[in-house]
């Protein structure tokens, strides 16, 4: 009945990949600290860097709600240009100021940006000695956002991986998920792997530094994020192994995840039947619904948050769409090999972008269905293009069963929309 | 280096930004990281501009940084003049590229490309968007405008307004009709809506109007040196404002300029008696130089409010913002830190605030009404329908605006009169608004009157009794910061320790008006 067979005309993972050098038009790593913090109820963040990545992080935010958040950057000034000692001096004062004032923080994570890592402040120095500083309440790490080195979601995937080093060791036959999802999200996930009788499970991130999460030789670990390349690698140096499964989108993919994860576990047929059936059919129902009106339509990815993938199976297997291109900032195969193997054969898969090039494509493609970056969207929309913006996936609950409709309507919903309006643009 | 959450204002090559991205022809080779693509939403989403900004980012790597990030900037320079023919373009650096010192501006030179390119320096490390927007549209003038004639018939040029700016696009509109109106009929607008040849033209114009200094002043002072160019020093915000500013064009032209006043509903608006209730509001005025002073001679000529404090986010207008405090008889805030203006806020506790968008959020927090009147923007500052500020319409708009955000005058009153009822309670917020009220401010959320509430006043110590407390919680919210602060105020001065039900009506006989 799990009827995962590979497409007819055979799937994606080895189609001859497009790689393009060019203009990227993607956000940087420092954008996941938009959803982390959220996530990490006990951690701030804190970038060392410039006017532009505050201006990021406010802009990517878009809405200031609170009114102190828990992310903030360092701006480096003129003077901190001038000499190293003096911008360590800077960070410490303005850390310890920080931590006086919110008593609540636990964990602090000092994140490189572009800037700081061309003039070279060395971040993993400074969060050493924090950390001896402000130890035991404040754990300090720190990781890269920096444009340089990361590409939008592989913010959360540095975050993460610094995370791994300083682990609990254990030798328990544990299961540990990995990858920031929303509250309600995880607690369906665990309720689903509970009823199958998992339930030596640890999370990371954990939602406060004091859930003590290990990781050892007996770990297996599965991810819920297809963007985790680093963090799958920091796992695997410290022994635990790798669950590899197409990712948790839609009915199709989250009862793959499942099952990979309840045949490690020796969960018999018949139980995973009983748990994953009635949310199943709830999944099937309402992404059946999104999908009439997505049927027969064709779909062209930007590369933006390596959700691409999962998604374009998704999209083609449950909903009905062609893919035209596919396209992701990177393809690793550990991680998106199960879902290339899914994704029928057909689409231009490429990682990478010169933006200019691929807006030829699409617009030589008229897709019905564009899903692109925010600075994207618009342009295209008055090209007569329907886009769906990228960064919408990232911010909303879409994994798991109950999501499966609400997944499909942010891609059913742009096209919907086209076919309500009757008036032409005015000239 | 400063710890900072929220801006006012983002890099200085955003600024550039909104120069090139409002003009035609014109594009920017910006040799940035990938993630300063960002920008790019700025324009794309809140102004929901219906095309990509000119701007061609080299989105270096880490792994470029050793090679030839060079190279990598002239090939990208080399393909956006293919692929866009730019009648000329503008090359400058981000933050980072500041920092790797690949210095765009001569490479760009030793391209030998048969367009003016335009260098920019613009320091990410000490300057802002503002000075980057001002400094880039100087720079094209200085690099394009083209001694010549000066037209036959009387003519100007508006400078200064840029995408992203506040009401532009309208104000553009309602000015050019105002100067038509007064027999001066607009050369160019710049940079909005500009090509690099309508830059070239701007000496044809007899002088010019300054609309944003922010953005436009370093270009209009360029112009009057080396043009002869005079320029207008009224930005025709309000009433009066425009007024002024129609007998400061007369100065310049020696026209007759008699405006057409019969649009201008504003005045009758504010003395007819439904606006009495707006008498002696406490307002408090945030955001950039231009916007607040304009917002400050309205708030108290033309709509008599009492205004109990300005400020303002660029320090590039500190010196005029101080000068008219000192008018107004108040303090003035010079800040970009939204912390700052908040505790600003919440010691005043103006009855409304005019602000950006960061005041707007504050206002939220501390429950007190807010209209945007100047950029930082947001989406919803980019309405459909035309609202200028500048001109009589745009005297109309304002008076609209700072209306919306309070409570109607007569039903005020019956607010007042019914207050115990409950579709009168504090919590309904005005009828014209859906949802719920604003949050009240923190120091009027109900809190255990078991215990009285004490308040330190430099030194001596308050205490509100119990059915003091009580009764002030009656009062309606939007004047309840205010009656709070009187009988606090009016304790220290009687040297009360506590006060009571008495004290807290004396206090309202003394400041009755
Ligand atoms: S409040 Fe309105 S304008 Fe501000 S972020 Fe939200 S949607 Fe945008
Ligand atoms: S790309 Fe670099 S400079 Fe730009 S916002 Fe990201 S980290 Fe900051």
């Amino acid at each position: 009945m799990n009827d995962l067979t590979p497409p007819i005309g055979g799937g994606c993972r080895t189609a001859p990949v497009l790689k393009q050098r060019g203009q990227r038009e993607v956000f940087c790593g420092l954008t996941g600290i938009i959803w982390l913090h959220r996530k990490m109820q006990d951690a701030f963040f804190l970038v060392v860097g410039s006017r532009t990545c505050a201006h990021l992080l406010q802009s990517a935010a878009g809405v200031m709600i609170f009114a102190e958040p828990r992310f903030g950057t360092a701006i480096l000034e003129e003077t901190d240009l001038a000499g190293m000692a003096d911008a360590h001096t800077e960070l410490d004062r303005e850390v310890a100021r920080l931590l006086s004032r919110r008593p609540d923080i636990r964990q602090l994570f000092l994140v490189g940006s572009c800037p700081s890592e061309v003039i070279k402040i060395d971040l993993a120095r400074a969060a050493e000695r924090l950390s001896q500083v402000h130890a035991p309440h404040v754990r300090v790490l720190n990781y890269s956002g920096s444009g340089i080195e990361t590409t939008f979601t592989q913010g959360e995937d540095a975050c993460l991986a610094s995370m791994v080093p300083v682990l609990k060791d254990t030798t328990a036959r544990e299961l540990l998920l990995v990858g920031a999802l929303p509250d309600v999200v995880e607690d369906q996930m665990l309720a689903l792997l509970g009823e199958m009788g998992i339930d030596n499970i640890r999370l990371l991130p954990a939602r406060r530094i004091d859930d003590t999460t290990a990781v050892g030789p007996n770990t297996v670990f599965a991810l819920t994020q297809p963007f985790l390349g680093d963090t799958h690698a920091e796992l695997e140096r410290r022994g635990a192994r790798h669950i590899a499964a197409p990712f948790p989108f839609g009915d199709e993919g989250t009862t793959a995840w499942l099952q990979a994860i309840a045949t490690e576990f020796g969960v018999s047929d018949d139980v995973f039947d009983r748990v994953t059936a009635a949310p199943r059919a709830r999944a099937r129902k309402a992404i059946a619904q999104a999908a009439e009106v997505l049927r027969g339509k064709s779909v062209f990815f930007f590369p933006d948050s390596q959700l691409e993938i999962p998604l374009a199976r998704f999209l083609t297997r449950e909903c009905g769409m062609t893919a035209i291109e596919v396209g992701s900032p990177y393809i690793h195969d550990a991680l998106h090999g199960p879902d290339l193997d899914l994704l029928p054969a057909g689409p231009q898969i490429s990682e990478g972008q010169d933006v200019d090039l691929q807006l030829d494509r699409a617009r030589a493609a008229r897709p019905d269905l564009t899903v692109c970056g925010l600075g994207l969207a618009n342009p295209l929309e008055a090209e007569g293009l329907t886009t769906k913006w990228a960064i919408e996936l990232v911010f909303t609950p879409v994994h798991f069963y109950e999501q499966a409709g609400d997944l499909a309507g942010l891609f059913s919903r742009p096209v919907r929309r086209k076919s309500l309006l009757r008036m032409e643009a005015a000239e | 280096m400063k710890l900072t959450v929220w801006t006012y204002e983002g890099p200085p090559h955003v600024g550039a930004m909104r120069v090139a991205t409002c003009m035609k022809g014109l594009h920017y080779v910006l040799h940035a990281p990938q993630g300063d693509t960002y920008a790019d939403l700025l324009f794309t989403m809140i102004e929901r501009r219906n095309h990509r900004p000119p701007v061609t980012y080299t989105t270096f790597q880490a792994r470029d940084l050793g090679s030839d990030t060079a190279t990598l900037f002239k090939t990208a320079c080399q393909d956006a003049v293919d692929r866009f023919a730019p009648e000329a373009i503008i090359v400058g650096a981000s933050c980072t590229a500041e920092l790797i010192q690949d210095d765009p501006a001569g490479l760009a030179e030793t391209m030998g490309l048969d367009i003016p390119v335009i260098p920019l320096e613009l320091p990410s490390y000490s300057r802002k968007e503002n000075f980057g927007a001002d400094e880039t549209f100087y720079q094209i003038v200085r690099t394009l405008a083209a001694p010549q004639e000066r037209t036959s018939h009387v003519t100007c040029n508006i400078l200064g307004p840029t995408a992203l700016g506040f009401r532009a696009r309208d104000d553009i509109e309602e000015l050019t009709g105002l100067l038509y109106d007064l027999g001066v009929s607009v050369n160019v607008v710049a940079p909005f809506g500009a090509t690099p040849t309508d830059i070239a033209n701007l000496p044809a114009a007899h002088f010019n109007v300054l609309l944003t200094p922010e953005t436009g002043e370093a270009a209009a002072r360029w112009l009057e040196k080396t043009h002869g160019q005079p320029f207008t020093k009224i930005v025709p915000i309000g009433v009066g404002a425009t007024r002024d500013f129609i007998a400061e064009v007369a100065t310049i032209t020696g026209l007759p300029c008699q405006p057409d006043e019969s649009r201008l509903r504003m005045p009758w608006w504010s003395r007819s008696v439904d606006s009495t209730y707006l008498t002696g509001k406490r307002v408090f005025i945030f955001g950039d130089g231009t916007h607040v002073a304009a917002h400050a001679r309205i708030a108290r000529d033309e709509m008599g409010f009492e205004v109990v404090g300005i400020g303002c986010y660029n320090r590039e207008m500190a010196r005029p913002i101080r000068a008219l405090a000192r008018d107004y008889g108040v303090d003035a805030l010079i800040t970009d830190d939204y912390l700052e203006v908040e505790a600003a806020i919440e010691a005043l506790s103006p009855e409304m605030i005019l602000g950006t968008q960061m005041e707007r959020h504050i206002g939220k927090r501390l429950g007190i009404p807010c209209a945007v009147i100047s950029a930082p923007v947001h989406v919803q500052d980019f309405p459909a329908r035309y609202s200028p500020q500048v001109g009589f319409e745009g005297a109309n708009v304002i008076f609209d605006t700072l209306i919306h955000p309070l409570v109607m005058g007569l039903e005020e009153h019956l607010l007042t009169m019914f207050r115990d009822d409950f579709e009168f309670h504090d919590e309904n917020g005005p009828s014209h608004h859906g949802g719920p009220a604003p949050r009240p401010p923190q120091a009027d959320t109900p809190r255990d009157i078991s215990e009285p509430k004490k308040v330190e006043t430099g030194g001596d110590v308050l205490v509100w009794l119990a059915d003091a407390e009580k009764e002030l919680k009656k009062i309606p919210f939007f004047v309840r910061g205010k009656a709070r602060r009187n009988t606090e105020t009016f304790a220290t001065e009687k040297g009360l320790a506590e006060i009571s039900l008495e004290t807290l009506y004396e206090a309202k006989a003394h400041y009755a008006r």
